[in-house]
Protein backbone atom coordinates (compact mmCIF):
# COMPACT_ATOMS: atom_id res chain seq x y z
CA UNK A 1 0.00 0.00 0.00
CA UNK A 2 1.74 3.22 -1.10
CA UNK A 3 0.30 5.05 2.02
CA UNK A 4 2.08 6.45 5.38
CA UNK A 5 -0.28 4.23 7.84
CA UNK A 6 2.16 6.33 10.64
CA UNK A 7 0.89 9.62 9.40
CA UNK A 8 -2.70 8.90 10.65
CA UNK A 9 -2.18 7.89 14.23
CA UNK A 10 -1.14 11.52 16.07
CA UNK A 11 0.67 9.09 19.22
CA UNK A 12 2.94 7.86 16.80
CA UNK A 13 3.31 11.52 15.49
CA UNK A 14 3.88 13.04 18.79
CA UNK A 15 5.97 10.30 20.37
CA UNK A 16 8.59 9.66 17.88
CA UNK A 17 10.78 9.07 20.37
CA UNK A 18 9.36 5.55 21.49
CA UNK A 19 8.92 2.40 19.78
CA UNK A 20 5.53 1.36 21.25
CA UNK A 21 5.32 -2.26 20.96
CA UNK A 22 2.30 -2.92 22.93
CA UNK A 23 -0.56 -3.36 20.65
CA UNK A 24 -2.02 -6.46 22.19
CA UNK A 25 -2.45 -4.46 25.39
CA UNK A 26 -4.14 -1.71 23.57
CA UNK A 27 -3.97 -0.16 20.05
CA UNK A 28 -2.84 3.12 19.21
CA UNK A 29 -5.82 5.53 17.94
CA UNK A 30 -5.67 6.98 14.72
CA UNK A 31 -6.93 10.39 14.13
CA UNK A 32 -10.31 9.58 12.73
CA UNK A 33 -11.04 7.54 15.68
CA UNK A 34 -10.44 10.65 18.17
CA UNK A 35 -12.66 12.66 15.85
CA UNK A 36 -15.18 10.40 15.84
CA UNK A 37 -15.58 10.10 19.10
CA UNK A 38 -15.39 14.12 19.78
CA UNK A 39 -17.39 14.65 16.79
CA UNK A 40 -20.34 12.65 18.71
CA UNK A 41 -19.89 15.07 22.04
CA UNK A 42 -19.67 18.19 19.52
CA UNK A 43 -22.86 17.19 17.12
CA UNK A 44 -24.53 14.96 18.35
CA UNK A 45 -24.74 14.77 22.49
CA UNK A 46 -28.15 14.25 23.57
CA UNK A 47 -28.55 10.84 25.54
CA UNK A 48 -29.38 8.36 23.14
CA UNK A 49 -32.93 6.09 23.04
CA UNK A 50 -34.52 8.06 24.97
CA UNK A 51 -35.35 11.83 23.79
CA UNK A 52 -37.95 12.54 21.36
CA UNK A 53 -36.72 15.51 19.57
CA UNK A 54 -34.56 15.58 16.92
CA UNK A 55 -30.57 16.04 18.57
CA UNK A 56 -31.42 12.78 20.74
CA UNK A 57 -32.72 10.74 17.20
CA UNK A 58 -29.49 12.04 15.79
CA UNK A 59 -28.02 10.77 18.81
CA UNK A 60 -29.64 7.47 18.60
CA UNK A 61 -28.56 7.09 14.73
CA UNK A 62 -25.07 7.69 15.83
CA UNK A 63 -25.49 5.16 18.24
CA UNK A 64 -27.55 2.50 16.44
CA UNK A 65 -25.42 3.29 13.13
CA UNK A 66 -22.11 1.90 14.96
CA UNK A 67 -23.94 -1.26 15.97
CA UNK A 68 -24.70 -1.93 12.32
CA UNK A 69 -21.47 -1.34 11.29
CA UNK A 70 -20.45 -4.01 14.18
CA UNK A 71 -23.02 -6.50 12.62
CA UNK A 72 -21.32 -6.12 9.14
CA UNK A 73 -17.93 -6.39 10.18
CA UNK A 74 -18.56 -9.32 12.50
CA UNK A 75 -20.74 -10.45 9.65
CA UNK A 76 -23.87 -11.31 12.39
CA UNK A 77 -27.33 -11.74 11.34
CA UNK A 78 -28.68 -8.96 13.35
CA UNK A 79 -28.35 -5.98 15.12
CA UNK A 80 -30.05 -7.90 17.74
CA UNK A 81 -27.37 -10.00 18.28
CA UNK A 82 -25.22 -6.77 18.59
CA UNK A 83 -24.75 -5.93 22.55
CA UNK A 84 -22.30 -3.03 23.41
CA UNK A 85 -20.81 -3.12 26.68
CA UNK A 86 -17.42 -1.94 28.15
CA UNK A 87 -15.08 -4.23 27.23
CA UNK A 88 -14.54 -8.34 26.52
CA UNK A 89 -14.27 -8.77 30.19
CA UNK A 90 -17.73 -7.14 30.33
CA UNK A 91 -19.11 -9.27 28.00
CA UNK A 92 -17.91 -12.29 29.22
CA UNK A 93 -18.98 -11.68 32.29
CA UNK A 94 -22.22 -10.95 31.53
CA UNK A 95 -22.79 -14.24 29.30
CA UNK A 96 -21.09 -16.15 32.52
CA UNK A 97 -23.87 -14.04 35.06
CA UNK A 98 -27.03 -14.70 32.51
CA UNK A 99 -26.01 -17.86 30.27
CA UNK A 100 -24.27 -19.30 33.57
CA UNK A 101 -27.68 -19.25 35.46
CA UNK A 102 -28.43 -22.43 33.26
CA UNK A 103 -26.30 -24.40 34.31
CA UNK A 104 -26.88 -26.63 37.07
CA UNK A 105 -24.71 -29.27 40.05
CA UNK A 106 -22.30 -31.24 38.07
CA UNK A 107 -22.56 -29.44 35.09
CA UNK A 108 -18.74 -28.79 33.27
CA UNK A 109 -17.69 -25.61 31.54
CA UNK A 110 -14.32 -26.86 29.67
CA UNK A 111 -11.62 -23.69 28.86
CA UNK A 112 -8.74 -23.87 27.66
CA UNK A 113 -5.27 -22.93 29.99
CA UNK A 114 -4.52 -19.92 27.65
CA UNK A 115 -7.38 -18.25 28.30
CA UNK A 116 -7.21 -14.86 29.77
CA UNK A 117 -8.12 -14.67 33.13
CA UNK A 118 -11.59 -12.75 31.51
CA UNK A 119 -12.13 -15.60 29.77
CA UNK A 120 -11.54 -17.62 33.14
CA UNK A 121 -12.70 -15.77 35.44
CA UNK A 122 -15.95 -15.38 35.08
CA UNK A 123 -16.21 -18.97 34.45
CA UNK A 124 -15.25 -19.79 37.93
CA UNK A 125 -17.77 -17.56 39.44
CA UNK A 126 -20.69 -18.87 37.27
CA UNK A 127 -19.15 -22.63 38.36
CA UNK A 128 -18.93 -22.00 41.74
CA UNK A 129 -22.06 -20.16 42.18
CA UNK A 130 -24.28 -23.97 41.21
CA UNK A 131 -21.63 -26.20 42.12
CA UNK A 132 -20.96 -27.08 38.45
CA UNK A 133 -17.36 -27.67 37.51
CA UNK A 134 -14.76 -26.25 35.54
CA UNK A 135 -12.79 -28.69 32.83
CA UNK A 136 -9.36 -27.73 31.62
CA UNK A 137 -8.01 -28.28 28.06
CA UNK A 138 -4.25 -27.96 28.07
CA UNK A 139 -1.60 -26.91 25.32
CA UNK A 140 1.48 -28.19 24.88
CA UNK A 141 4.78 -26.39 24.79
CA UNK A 142 4.41 -24.47 21.20
CA UNK A 143 1.04 -23.87 22.65
CA UNK A 144 -0.89 -25.81 19.82
CA UNK A 145 -3.98 -27.95 21.07
CA UNK A 146 -5.36 -31.23 18.86
CA UNK A 147 -8.97 -31.98 17.55
CA UNK A 148 -7.96 -35.21 19.39
CA UNK A 149 -7.09 -33.14 22.88
CA UNK A 150 -9.93 -30.89 22.51
CA UNK A 151 -12.58 -34.20 21.97
CA UNK A 152 -10.48 -35.50 24.76
CA UNK A 153 -11.70 -33.07 27.44
CA UNK A 154 -15.38 -32.98 26.13
CA UNK A 155 -18.39 -35.20 27.39
CA UNK A 156 -22.43 -35.54 28.48
CA UNK A 157 -21.75 -32.78 30.88
CA UNK A 158 -20.26 -30.45 29.37
CA UNK A 159 -22.79 -27.47 28.54
CA UNK A 160 -20.09 -24.83 27.96
CA UNK A 161 -16.82 -24.29 26.20
CA UNK A 162 -15.20 -20.82 27.09
CA UNK A 163 -12.11 -20.25 24.52
CA UNK A 164 -10.22 -17.70 22.79
CA UNK A 165 -9.42 -17.78 19.06
CA UNK A 166 -5.86 -16.34 19.47
CA UNK A 167 -3.78 -16.25 22.88
CA UNK A 168 -2.88 -13.26 24.21
CA UNK A 169 0.44 -14.61 25.39
CA UNK A 170 1.84 -16.72 22.64
CA UNK A 171 -0.15 -15.44 19.49
CA UNK A 172 -1.28 -19.28 18.44
CA UNK A 173 -4.99 -19.32 16.73
CA UNK A 174 -6.95 -21.97 17.19
CA UNK A 175 -9.38 -24.14 14.37
CA UNK A 176 -12.69 -22.02 16.29
CA UNK A 177 -14.48 -23.30 13.45
CA UNK A 178 -13.80 -27.21 13.60
CA UNK A 179 -13.69 -26.69 17.95
CA UNK A 180 -17.55 -25.04 17.91
CA UNK A 181 -18.61 -27.96 15.20
CA UNK A 182 -17.42 -30.88 17.81
CA UNK A 183 -18.87 -28.95 21.14
CA UNK A 184 -22.31 -28.54 19.25
CA UNK A 185 -21.98 -31.96 18.41
CA UNK A 186 -21.32 -32.88 21.78
CA UNK A 187 -23.87 -31.22 22.84
CA UNK A 188 -22.48 -27.90 24.24
CA UNK A 189 -22.47 -24.28 23.28
CA UNK A 190 -19.37 -22.09 22.41
CA UNK A 191 -18.24 -19.09 23.68
CA UNK A 192 -15.26 -17.50 21.42
CA UNK A 193 -12.59 -14.70 23.41
CA UNK A 194 -11.81 -12.38 20.12
CA UNK A 195 -10.16 -10.17 22.07
CA UNK A 196 -6.72 -10.73 20.10
CA UNK A 197 -8.56 -12.06 16.92
CA UNK A 198 -10.88 -9.75 15.77
CA UNK A 199 -8.31 -6.95 15.77
CA UNK A 200 -5.50 -9.26 13.40
CA UNK A 201 -8.21 -11.61 11.28
CA UNK A 202 -11.13 -11.42 9.89
CA UNK A 203 -13.70 -12.92 11.85
CA UNK A 204 -17.06 -13.89 10.53
CA UNK A 205 -19.19 -15.15 13.69
CA UNK A 206 -21.61 -16.96 11.13
CA UNK A 207 -18.84 -18.85 9.76
CA UNK A 208 -17.40 -20.01 12.78
CA UNK A 209 -20.52 -21.44 14.13
CA UNK A 210 -20.16 -19.99 17.58
CA UNK A 211 -22.44 -18.91 19.64
CA UNK A 212 -21.32 -16.18 21.63
CA UNK A 213 -18.26 -13.91 20.93
CA UNK A 214 -16.61 -10.68 22.75
CA UNK A 215 -13.44 -8.44 21.80
CA UNK A 216 -12.67 -4.56 23.22
CA UNK A 217 -12.91 -1.89 20.70
CA UNK A 218 -9.56 -0.64 22.07
CA UNK A 219 -7.58 -3.11 20.50
CA UNK A 220 -8.24 -2.37 17.12
CA UNK A 221 -7.61 1.24 17.09
CA UNK A 222 -11.06 2.21 18.65
CA UNK A 223 -11.77 4.05 22.35
CA UNK A 224 -11.65 2.37 25.68
CA UNK A 225 -14.55 2.04 27.51
CA UNK A 226 -16.63 0.35 24.27
CA UNK A 227 -16.95 -3.53 23.72
CA UNK A 228 -19.08 -5.83 21.99
CA UNK A 229 -20.72 -9.17 22.67
CA UNK A 230 -22.32 -11.09 19.97
CA UNK A 231 -24.89 -13.27 20.41
CA UNK A 232 -26.96 -15.55 18.96
CA UNK A 233 -29.96 -14.68 19.14
CA UNK A 234 -32.45 -17.46 20.33
CA UNK A 235 -29.83 -17.64 23.30
CA UNK A 236 -30.10 -14.19 24.19
CA UNK A 237 -33.79 -14.21 23.74
CA UNK A 238 -34.11 -16.62 26.74
CA UNK A 239 -31.55 -15.42 29.16
CA UNK A 240 -32.08 -12.96 31.81
CA UNK A 241 -30.46 -9.48 31.91
CA UNK A 242 -27.21 -8.76 33.53
CA UNK A 243 -27.36 -5.33 34.92
CA UNK A 244 -30.67 -3.40 35.49
CA UNK A 245 -31.54 0.35 35.52
CA UNK A 246 -32.79 2.56 32.65
CA UNK A 247 -33.75 2.17 29.43
CA UNK A 248 -33.66 -1.59 29.23
CA UNK A 249 -37.31 -2.30 30.36
CA UNK A 250 -40.34 -2.63 28.86
CA UNK A 251 -42.82 -2.02 31.56
CA UNK A 252 -42.04 -1.77 35.03
CA UNK A 253 -44.58 -2.01 38.11
CA UNK A 254 -44.15 -2.30 42.03
CA UNK A 255 -43.86 -5.95 41.86
CA UNK A 256 -41.73 -6.70 38.88
CA UNK A 257 -40.86 -5.56 35.19
CA UNK A 258 -40.80 -7.04 32.01
CA UNK A 259 -37.41 -6.16 30.08
CA UNK A 260 -37.03 -4.51 26.90
CA UNK A 261 -36.16 -6.19 23.24
CA UNK A 262 -32.98 -7.24 21.82
CA UNK A 263 -30.37 -6.05 22.34
CA UNK A 264 -31.26 -3.01 24.63
CA UNK A 265 -32.45 -5.80 27.31
CA UNK A 266 -28.63 -6.10 27.87
CA UNK A 267 -27.80 -1.91 28.07
CA UNK A 268 -29.29 -0.70 30.70
CA UNK A 269 -28.31 2.76 31.78
CA UNK A 270 -26.81 5.38 29.44
CA UNK A 271 -24.85 3.63 26.79
CA UNK A 272 -21.19 4.67 25.82
CA UNK A 273 -22.74 6.36 22.46
CA UNK A 274 -19.13 8.08 21.58
CA UNK A 275 -17.31 5.48 22.03
CA UNK A 276 -19.73 3.62 19.85
CA UNK A 277 -19.64 6.26 17.39
CA UNK A 278 -15.61 6.01 17.60
CA UNK A 279 -15.58 2.07 16.96
CA UNK A 280 -17.49 2.43 14.23
CA UNK A 281 -14.73 5.07 12.41
CA UNK A 282 -12.38 2.62 13.38
CA UNK A 283 -14.25 -0.26 11.57
CA UNK A 284 -14.33 2.20 8.31
CA UNK A 285 -10.71 2.33 8.95
CA UNK A 286 -10.24 -1.07 8.95
CA UNK A 287 -12.64 -1.67 5.88
CA UNK A 288 -9.94 0.88 4.10
CA UNK A 289 -6.88 -0.78 4.89
CA UNK A 290 -8.96 -4.39 4.40
CA UNK A 291 -7.78 -7.13 6.11
CA UNK A 292 -5.18 -8.58 3.30
CA UNK A 293 -3.15 -5.56 3.76
CA UNK A 294 -3.09 -5.31 7.82
CA UNK A 295 -2.75 -9.80 7.49
CA UNK A 296 0.32 -9.47 4.81
CA UNK A 297 1.91 -6.50 6.58
CA UNK A 298 1.57 -7.77 10.12
CA UNK A 299 3.19 -10.89 8.83
CA UNK A 300 5.92 -9.86 7.36
CA UNK A 301 6.25 -7.44 10.53
CA UNK A 302 6.45 -11.33 12.27
CA UNK A 303 8.69 -13.14 10.49
CA UNK A 304 11.37 -9.69 11.07
CA UNK A 305 10.86 -9.72 14.54
CA UNK A 306 10.97 -13.84 15.11
CA UNK A 307 14.10 -13.97 13.57
CA UNK A 308 15.50 -10.41 15.34
CA UNK A 309 14.63 -11.72 18.92
CA UNK A 310 16.18 -15.23 18.40
CA UNK A 311 19.24 -14.05 17.45
CA UNK A 312 19.31 -12.54 21.27
CA UNK A 313 21.51 -14.31 23.14
CA UNK A 314 20.09 -15.70 26.43
CA UNK A 315 16.54 -14.94 25.17
CA UNK A 316 14.00 -17.78 25.33
CA UNK A 317 10.68 -17.46 23.00
CA UNK A 318 8.05 -19.11 24.49
CA UNK A 319 5.45 -20.60 22.38
CA UNK A 320 5.73 -21.80 18.65
CA UNK A 321 8.95 -21.92 16.98
CA UNK A 322 7.36 -20.42 13.49
CA UNK A 323 6.86 -16.77 12.94
CA UNK A 324 3.40 -17.10 11.19
CA UNK A 325 2.03 -18.68 14.63
CA UNK A 326 2.65 -15.87 16.59
CA UNK A 327 0.77 -13.44 15.12
CA UNK A 328 2.84 -10.67 16.21
CA UNK A 329 2.95 -11.72 19.77
CA UNK A 330 6.34 -12.76 20.96
CA UNK A 331 6.56 -13.77 24.77
CA UNK A 332 9.79 -14.90 25.80
CA UNK A 333 12.60 -14.23 29.43
CA UNK A 334 16.10 -13.49 28.95
CA UNK A 335 18.03 -15.56 31.17
CA UNK A 336 19.10 -14.45 34.55
CA UNK A 337 17.29 -11.08 34.52
CA UNK A 338 13.72 -10.88 35.80
CA UNK A 339 11.17 -9.68 33.38
CA UNK A 340 10.34 -6.27 34.80
CA UNK A 341 14.19 -4.99 35.09
CA UNK A 342 13.37 -6.10 31.61
CA UNK A 343 10.95 -3.86 30.95
CA UNK A 344 12.08 -0.72 32.61
CA UNK A 345 16.04 -1.00 30.61
CA UNK A 346 13.64 -0.82 27.71
CA UNK A 347 11.39 2.05 28.91
CA UNK A 348 14.52 4.32 29.58
CA UNK A 349 15.71 3.08 26.03
CA UNK A 350 11.77 4.41 24.65
CA UNK A 351 10.87 0.70 24.41
CA UNK A 352 7.38 -0.11 25.11
CA UNK A 353 6.60 -3.65 25.80
CA UNK A 354 4.75 -5.38 28.72
CA UNK A 355 6.14 -7.69 31.40
CA UNK A 356 4.07 -10.12 34.25
CA UNK A 357 2.02 -12.35 33.91
CA UNK A 358 -0.26 -11.01 31.03
CA UNK A 359 -3.41 -11.88 32.73
CA UNK A 360 -3.27 -15.58 32.05
CA UNK A 361 -1.99 -16.96 35.42
CA UNK A 362 -3.12 -20.61 34.41
CA UNK A 363 -0.96 -20.42 31.84
CA UNK A 364 2.44 -19.22 33.46
CA UNK A 365 1.78 -22.24 35.90
CA UNK A 366 0.97 -25.13 33.24
CA UNK A 367 4.11 -23.29 31.08
CA UNK A 368 6.14 -23.50 34.04
CA UNK A 369 7.38 -19.71 33.94
CA UNK A 370 6.36 -16.85 36.72
CA UNK A 371 6.86 -14.15 34.56
CA UNK A 372 7.75 -13.34 31.09
CA UNK A 373 8.49 -10.01 28.71
CA UNK A 374 5.91 -9.49 25.67
CA UNK A 375 6.31 -7.46 22.48
CA UNK A 376 3.41 -7.37 20.35
CA UNK A 377 2.78 -6.16 17.13
CA UNK A 378 0.41 -4.38 14.82
CA UNK A 379 0.54 -3.21 11.29
CA UNK A 380 1.40 0.34 12.56
CA UNK A 381 5.13 -1.20 13.25
CA UNK A 382 7.84 -0.60 11.57
CA UNK A 383 11.04 -2.94 11.14
CA UNK A 384 12.77 -0.07 12.71
CA UNK A 385 11.38 -0.18 15.41
CA UNK A 386 11.80 -4.42 15.82
CA UNK A 387 15.60 -3.58 15.12
CA UNK A 388 15.29 -1.41 18.39
CA UNK A 389 13.60 -3.76 20.63
CA UNK A 390 16.31 -6.25 19.74
CA UNK A 391 19.32 -3.98 19.92
CA UNK A 392 17.93 -3.28 23.29
CA UNK A 393 17.54 -6.49 24.52
CA UNK A 394 21.03 -7.33 23.83
CA UNK A 395 22.73 -5.14 26.02
CA UNK A 396 20.11 -5.86 29.01
CA UNK A 397 22.42 -8.40 30.76
CA UNK A 398 24.95 -5.91 30.31
CA UNK A 399 23.31 -2.88 32.19
CA UNK A 400 22.37 -5.21 35.06
CA UNK A 401 26.00 -6.59 35.86
CA UNK A 402 26.79 -9.59 33.89
CA UNK A 403 30.05 -9.27 32.24
CA UNK A 404 29.43 -11.74 29.13
CA UNK B 1 17.13 3.83 36.39
CA UNK B 2 19.65 6.57 34.29
CA UNK B 3 21.93 7.23 37.68
CA UNK B 4 24.59 4.49 36.99
CA UNK B 5 26.07 4.99 40.57
CA UNK B 6 22.38 3.77 42.10
CA UNK B 7 22.56 1.08 39.24
CA UNK B 8 25.96 -0.64 40.23
CA UNK B 9 24.37 -1.04 44.22
CA UNK B 10 21.04 -2.49 42.74
CA UNK B 11 23.20 -4.65 40.45
CA UNK B 12 25.78 -5.80 42.99
CA UNK B 13 23.38 -6.79 45.59
CA UNK B 14 20.89 -8.93 42.93
CA UNK B 15 23.66 -10.94 41.46
CA UNK B 16 25.91 -11.18 44.41
CA UNK B 17 23.24 -11.63 47.94
CA UNK B 18 25.11 -11.47 51.01
CA UNK B 19 22.15 -12.69 52.62
CA UNK B 20 20.08 -15.03 50.31
CA UNK B 21 20.63 -18.30 52.23
CA UNK B 22 18.59 -19.92 54.59
CA UNK B 23 19.30 -18.82 58.57
CA UNK B 24 20.01 -21.32 60.80
CA UNK B 25 18.08 -21.37 64.03
CA UNK B 26 15.54 -18.30 62.74
CA UNK B 27 12.79 -18.36 65.05
CA UNK B 28 10.28 -16.01 62.83
CA UNK B 29 10.02 -16.33 59.13
CA UNK B 30 7.10 -14.52 57.11
CA UNK B 31 6.53 -14.74 53.36
CA UNK B 32 5.82 -11.57 51.07
CA UNK B 33 4.30 -11.39 48.01
CA UNK B 34 3.47 -8.87 45.04
CA UNK B 35 0.51 -10.80 43.64
CA UNK B 36 0.83 -8.10 40.37
CA UNK B 37 4.88 -9.02 39.19
CA UNK B 38 5.10 -12.46 41.40
CA UNK B 39 7.84 -11.07 43.41
CA UNK B 40 7.74 -13.69 45.87
CA UNK B 41 10.68 -13.95 48.97
CA UNK B 42 10.60 -15.55 52.51
CA UNK B 43 12.08 -13.19 55.07
CA UNK B 44 13.61 -15.32 58.12
CA UNK B 45 15.13 -13.58 61.47
CA UNK B 46 16.55 -15.16 64.67
CA UNK B 47 15.52 -12.69 67.15
CA UNK B 48 17.30 -12.56 70.82
CA UNK B 49 15.53 -10.34 73.74
CA UNK B 50 14.28 -8.15 70.91
CA UNK B 51 17.60 -7.67 68.86
CA UNK B 52 18.13 -9.23 65.45
CA UNK B 53 21.37 -11.53 65.60
CA UNK B 54 20.56 -12.87 62.28
CA UNK B 55 18.27 -12.66 59.05
CA UNK B 56 17.85 -14.11 55.34
CA UNK B 57 15.80 -14.36 52.72
CA UNK B 58 15.07 -16.85 49.98
CA UNK B 59 12.37 -16.63 46.95
CA UNK B 60 13.14 -14.55 43.75
CA UNK B 61 11.76 -11.62 42.00
CA UNK B 62 13.00 -8.83 39.81
CA UNK B 63 16.17 -6.72 40.82
CA UNK B 64 14.79 -4.25 42.92
CA UNK B 65 13.15 -6.23 45.26
CA UNK B 66 15.74 -8.81 45.74
CA UNK B 67 18.76 -6.29 46.14
CA UNK B 68 16.73 -4.09 48.65
CA UNK B 69 15.85 -6.76 50.97
CA UNK B 70 19.19 -7.82 50.95
CA UNK B 71 20.34 -4.43 51.96
CA UNK B 72 18.08 -3.84 54.04
CA UNK B 73 19.47 -7.14 56.17
CA UNK B 74 22.33 -5.29 55.65
CA UNK B 75 21.53 -2.45 57.50
CA UNK B 76 19.10 -4.05 60.21
CA UNK B 77 20.84 -7.38 61.47
CA UNK B 78 22.63 -6.90 65.03
CA UNK B 79 20.51 -3.78 65.75
CA UNK B 80 16.87 -4.39 67.48
CA UNK B 81 14.07 -4.64 66.25
CA UNK B 82 12.54 -1.54 67.37
CA UNK B 83 15.64 -0.08 66.24
CA UNK B 84 15.01 -1.70 62.34
CA UNK B 85 11.09 -0.53 62.86
CA UNK B 86 12.33 2.80 63.03
CA UNK B 87 14.42 2.55 59.84
CA UNK B 88 11.80 0.69 57.98
CA UNK B 89 9.40 3.69 58.34
CA UNK B 90 11.94 5.87 57.01
CA UNK B 91 13.07 3.57 54.12
CA UNK B 92 9.05 3.49 53.22
CA UNK B 93 8.98 7.62 53.59
CA UNK B 94 11.67 8.31 51.21
CA UNK B 95 10.30 5.51 48.69
CA UNK B 96 7.01 8.14 48.74
CA UNK B 97 9.52 11.12 48.65
CA UNK B 98 8.76 12.54 51.83
CA UNK B 99 12.32 12.31 53.90
CA UNK B 100 15.19 14.80 54.90
CA UNK B 101 18.37 14.22 54.23
CA UNK B 102 19.58 13.57 57.58
CA UNK B 103 16.91 10.37 57.72
CA UNK B 104 18.39 9.08 54.25
CA UNK B 105 21.78 8.75 55.93
CA UNK B 106 20.80 6.89 58.40
CA UNK B 107 19.55 4.56 56.08
CA UNK B 108 22.89 3.78 54.46
CA UNK B 109 23.51 1.94 51.06
CA UNK B 110 19.10 1.41 51.44
CA UNK B 111 19.23 5.58 50.62
CA UNK B 112 20.85 4.59 47.48
CA UNK B 113 17.14 3.27 46.47
CA UNK B 114 15.31 6.57 46.67
CA UNK B 115 15.23 6.69 42.65
CA UNK B 116 12.57 4.11 43.03
CA UNK B 117 10.54 7.54 43.95
CA UNK B 118 10.36 8.09 40.62
CA UNK B 119 9.53 4.79 39.31
CA UNK B 120 5.91 4.68 40.79
CA UNK B 121 5.95 1.01 39.16
CA UNK B 122 8.58 -0.28 41.17
CA UNK B 123 7.40 1.38 44.67
CA UNK B 124 6.06 -2.61 45.76
CA UNK B 125 9.02 -4.16 44.53
CA UNK B 126 11.53 -2.07 46.61
CA UNK B 127 9.61 -1.84 49.79
CA UNK B 128 8.79 -5.85 49.43
CA UNK B 129 11.51 -6.50 52.30
CA UNK B 130 10.32 -4.04 54.36
CA UNK B 131 6.90 -4.50 54.20
CA UNK B 132 7.56 -8.62 55.14
CA UNK B 133 10.07 -6.82 58.23
CA UNK B 134 6.67 -4.23 59.35
CA UNK B 135 4.25 -7.56 58.84
CA UNK B 136 6.98 -9.85 61.30
CA UNK B 137 7.19 -7.19 63.74
CA UNK B 138 3.59 -6.16 63.64
CA UNK B 139 2.59 -10.40 64.52
CA UNK B 140 0.58 -10.72 61.26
Amino acid sequence: MNRDIRADFPLIQERKDIAYLDSAATAQKPACVIQAEGDFYRKYNANPLRGLYELSQEATAAYENAREKVRAFLGAESTEEIIFTRNASESMNLIAYSYGSFLQAEDEILVSIVEHHSNFLPWQMAAERVGARIRFLECEADGSISEEAFRAQLNGRTRIVAMTQLSNVLGRAYPIQRFAQIAHEAGAIFVCDGAQSVPHLPVNVRELGVDFLAFSGHKMCGPMGIGVLYGRKELLEKMTPFLRGGEMIEYVTRDGATWAELPHKFEAGTVNAAGAAGLAAAIDYYNELGFEWIQAREEALSRTAMEALQAVPYLEMIGAEKAEDHHGIFTFTMEGVHPHDVAEILSSDGVCIRAGHHCAQPLMQHLGVRSTVRASIMFYNTEEEIHRLAESLRSVRGRMGYAE
Amino acid sequence: MQNSFYREIINDHNLRPAHKREVPGANVEKRGVNPSCGDDITLQLRLEDGKIVDGGFVGDGCAISQASADIMLDLIIGKTQEEAERLSEIFRRMITGKVTDEEIEQLEEAGALIDVSHMPARVKCAVLGWHTLDAIAQGE
